[in-house]
C-alpha cells in the first residue's frame, strides 16, 4: 500500500509540476525583465497597446453574433426533433459532427476559394456586393459564418443533453393546453428549462470564438488572438502578459461554466 | 347532429396531426439550408479545387489528378508524415500519461482532489492556440525563464523543433485523455479485482487479463480523438515555431497566401483533402471504438 501510495504522488507531483510551472514562469516573465528588475509595466501596457481594444472589441462582436445565430439556428431545430421527425435525428446529429472531420484550416482553405470567386466570377452581378459585404473588415460576417459551422459540434452536444434531462412533449403539450401558442410554449416552457444547456452553449461558443486564430489569421482579419499573435514578434512581454490575461479569463469562464454544470447536476440528482 | 359533432372530433385532430408535422420540418430547415451554404459551398469548393489546375496562360481551367499527386510528394509529403508522425507521438505519450493520472487520481481517497483535477482537465482540455504557445515560449523559448535560470540552451535545448511542439501539445492532450478515460476506469468493478485475487492473480496478471481488455476501446478511442485533435492543430505550431517544423497545416497556410510559390492554392485544397480524409479515418475508427466502450459504463 506504501509503495501504491508514492507511485500515486509520483504521477500527481509530476503533472502538477508539468501544468503549474509554464504558468508560473509566465507571469515571471512578464513581470521580471532583465535589466530592469521586477515591474508590472507589461499589464499596464496592454490597454494603452495599439490595436487592443478594437481586437477584443471585434472578438466579442463576433462572439454575440455567433451566439445568437447558433441559438436561433439550433433551438428550434433541436426542440422540434425531440417533438416530432424522429427521422431527422440521425441527419441533424451527422450534419452537425461533420466540422469535427474538417479541419479549421481545411474549411477555411475552401472558404478562402469560395470568397475569390467574388472578384474572379461575379464582379458584374448583384451577388458582388454580398461578397463585399461578406468580408467587411469593420465586421466580418463571413467568421461569423465560419464560427456557427465550427460551433454546431458542442451546441449540439449540450443543448442534447439539456434535452434529454427534461420531457419536452409534456412540457409543450401542457403550455398548449393553457391556450400557448407554439411560440409561446417554446420561449415560456421549454427555455427556462434549458437554461443550464443554453448556457453551457454559449459560453463553449464564447470560448471559442475569443481563442480562434485560424480561419481569422488567413481570412486577414484581426480579432483579439491574431491581435497576440501579431504583437508577439516584437513586443515579447506585453504579448505574454495578454496570453496570461486571456487564459484567466477563459479559464474563470469555463470555471463559472463547471460550477454551474456541478450545480444543475447535483440539483437534477436531487429532483 | 351527430354529422357536426363527428366533424367537430375529426377536425382538430387532423390539423393537430399537421400542426405538429409542419413545425418538425420547418423548424431544422433554417439549419440545413445554413449549413448547406457556410459549410457545404466551401467544402465543394475545395473538392472542386483539389481536382482542378488553371493553366496560368489562357485561364482555362481542367480536372486534373495532379494536385492530389504533388501534395503527396516531396515537401508537401514531408509535412504530411511530419504532421502524422507529432499527432502520433504526443497522442501515445498523452494516452499512456492520462492514464496514469487518471488512474491516480481515480483510485485516490480524498474526492476533491478527483473533482479539482477533472474541473482542471476540463479547462486546460480547451486551451490552446496562441496563449498555449506563448506561455511556452516565456517557459522554455530562447530567453524563457527556465532555459536562462537552467542555460538548457547550452545543453542544446531548442523549443522551437519536434520535441519541443510533443511538449507542448502534451499540455492539453493530457487533460483531454483525463476526461475521456475517467468514465472508463470509474467503469472497472472493485468486484472483477478481488475475484481476480481471490482467484490468485497478481496486480500484473489484473491489469494484463481484466482491466486493459475492458479498458482497451477507451484507451484506443482515446487515443485516436488525441490524434485527430493534435493532427488539425494550427495556431500554436504558427505562433511556436513558424515552419522550422514541417506541419501539414502550415504548409496549407503558406500555400493559401501564396507566401512561398506563387499559383499553389490548388495544392492546398488537395493537402486539405489528404487532411480531410485522414481526419475522416480517425472518426470512422473512433464512434464504433466509443460505442464499445459505452457497454461497460451502463
Amino acid at each position: 500500500m506504501a509503495r501504491l501510495n508514492a507511485w500515486r504522488w509520483l504521477v500527481l507531483g509530476g503533472a502538477a509540476l508539468y501544468f503549474l510551472v509554464p504558468l508560473a514562469a509566465s507571469v515571471l516573465f512578464t513581470v521580471d525583465v532583465p535589466g530592469q528588475g521586477i515591474t508590472f509595466d507589461a499589464y499596464g501596457e496592454i490597454v494603452g497597446a495599439d490595436g487592443f481594444l478594437p481586437g477584443l472589441l471585434l472578438s466579442l462582436e463576433l462572439a454575440a453574433a455567433t451566439i445568437a445565430v447558433v441559438l436561433l439556428l439550433m433551438v428550434p431545430a433541436m426542440v422540434a426533433l425531440r417533438l416530432g421527425a424522429p427521422r431527422l435525428r440521425p441527419v441533424v446529429e451527422v450534419i452537425c459532427s461533420l466540422p469535427l472531420v474538417v479541419p479549421p484550416i481545411a474549411f477555411v482553405a475552401g472558404i478562402s476559394t469560395v470568397l475569390k470567386w467574388g472578384p474572379e466570377h461575379l464582379s458584374r452581378t448583384p451577388l458582388f456586393q454580398t461578397f463585399v459585404a461578406l468580408q467587411n473588415p469593420d465586421f466580418p460576417v463571413v467568421l461569423v459564418l465560419a464560427y456557427v459551422v465550427m460551433a454546431l459540434p458542442f451546441v449540439h452536444r449540450s443543448l442534447d443533453a439539456g434535452l434529454r434531462a427534461i420531457d419536452v412533449r409534456t412540457l409543450v403539450e401542457a403550455a398548449r393546453s393553457c391556450g400557448a401558442s407554439p411560440a409561446q410554449a417554446l420561449v415560456t416552457a421549454v427555455l427556462p428549462n434549458l437554461r443550464g444547456a443554453l448556457l453551457n452553449a454559449s459560453f463553449l461558443t464564447l470560448a471559442l470564438v475569443l481563442g480562434e486564430f485560424t480561419v481569422a489569421q488567413i481570412l486577414g482579419f484581426q480579432p483579439f488572438a491574431v491581435w497576440i499573435y501579431s504583437v508577439g514578434g516584437s513586443q515579447a512581454q506585453l504579448s505574454v502578459a495578454v496570453s496570461v490575461l486571456s487564459l484567466l479569463v477563459t479559464w474563470a469562464l469555463l470555471l463559472a461554466l463547471a460550477g454551474l454544470g456541478g450545480r444543475t447536476r447535483t440539483a437534477a440528482a436531487k429532483g | 347532429m351527430t354529422a357536426t359533432l363527428t366533424r367537430v372530433d375529426v377536425v382538430p385532430a387532423a390539423s393537430q396531426k399537421r400542426r405538429r408535422r409542419a413545425p418538425g420540418w420547418l423548424a431544422v430547415l433554417p439549419l440545413l439550408a445554413f449549413v448547406a451554404v457556410a459549410f457545404g459551398v466551401p467544402a465543394l469548393a475545395m473538392l472542386n479545387g483539389a481536382f482542378t489546375v488553371k493553366n496560368q496562360a489562357t485561364g482555362a481551367t481542367s480536372y486534373t489528378t495532379a494536385n492530389l499527386t504533388d501534395s503527396l510528394q516531396g515537401a508537401y509529403l514531408t509535412a504530411l508524415l511530419g504532421s502524422v508522425k507529432l499527432s502520433a507521438v504526443s497522442a501515445l505519450l498523452s494516452t499512456v500519461l492520462g492514464l496514469l493520472l487518471a488512474q491516480a487520481v481515480v483510485t485516490s481517497r480524498f474526492r476533491t482532489l478527483r473533482e479539482a483535477v477533472l474541473t482542471a482537465s476540463g479547462v486546460l482540455a480547451n486551451f490552446g492556440g496562441v496563449p498555449l504557445a506563448f506561455a511556452f515560449v516565456a517557459t522554455l523559448g530562447n530567453s524563457g525563464v527556465l532555459t536562462r535560470h537552467l542555460g538548457l540552451t547550452d545543453k542544446g535545448w531548442s523549443l522551437y523543433s519536434f520535441w519541443g511542439l510533443v511538449i507542448v501539445y502534451l499540455y492539453f492532450l493530457i487533460p483531454l485523455m483525463v476526461l475521456t478515460i475517467t468514465p472508463a476506469l470509474d467503469g472497472l468493478r472493485s468486484q472483477w479485482r478481488e475475484a481476480a485475487q481471490n482467484n490468485g492473480a497478481t496486480a500484473v496478471q489484473y491489469w494484463r487479463h481484466v482491466a486493459l481488455p475492458v479498458l482497451l476501446p477507451s484507451l484506443l478511442g482515446g487515443f485516436v480523438l488525441l490524434f485527430g485533435s493534435a493532427f488539425a492543430a494550427y495556431a500554436t505550431a504558427a505562433a511556436m515555431v513558424g515552419s522550422s517544423v514541417p506541419l501539414v497545416t502550415l504548409q496549407i497556410a503558406d500555400a493559401i497566401s501564396g507566401n512561398v510559390l506563387v499559383g499553389q492554392e490548388n495544392v492546398a485544397l488537395a493537402l486539405s483533402l489528404d487532411m480531410v480524409l485522414i481526419a475522416g479515418l480517425v472518426m470512422a475508427v473512433y464512434l464504433p471504438l466509443q460505442r464499445r466502450s459505452a457497454r461497460w459504463l451502463a
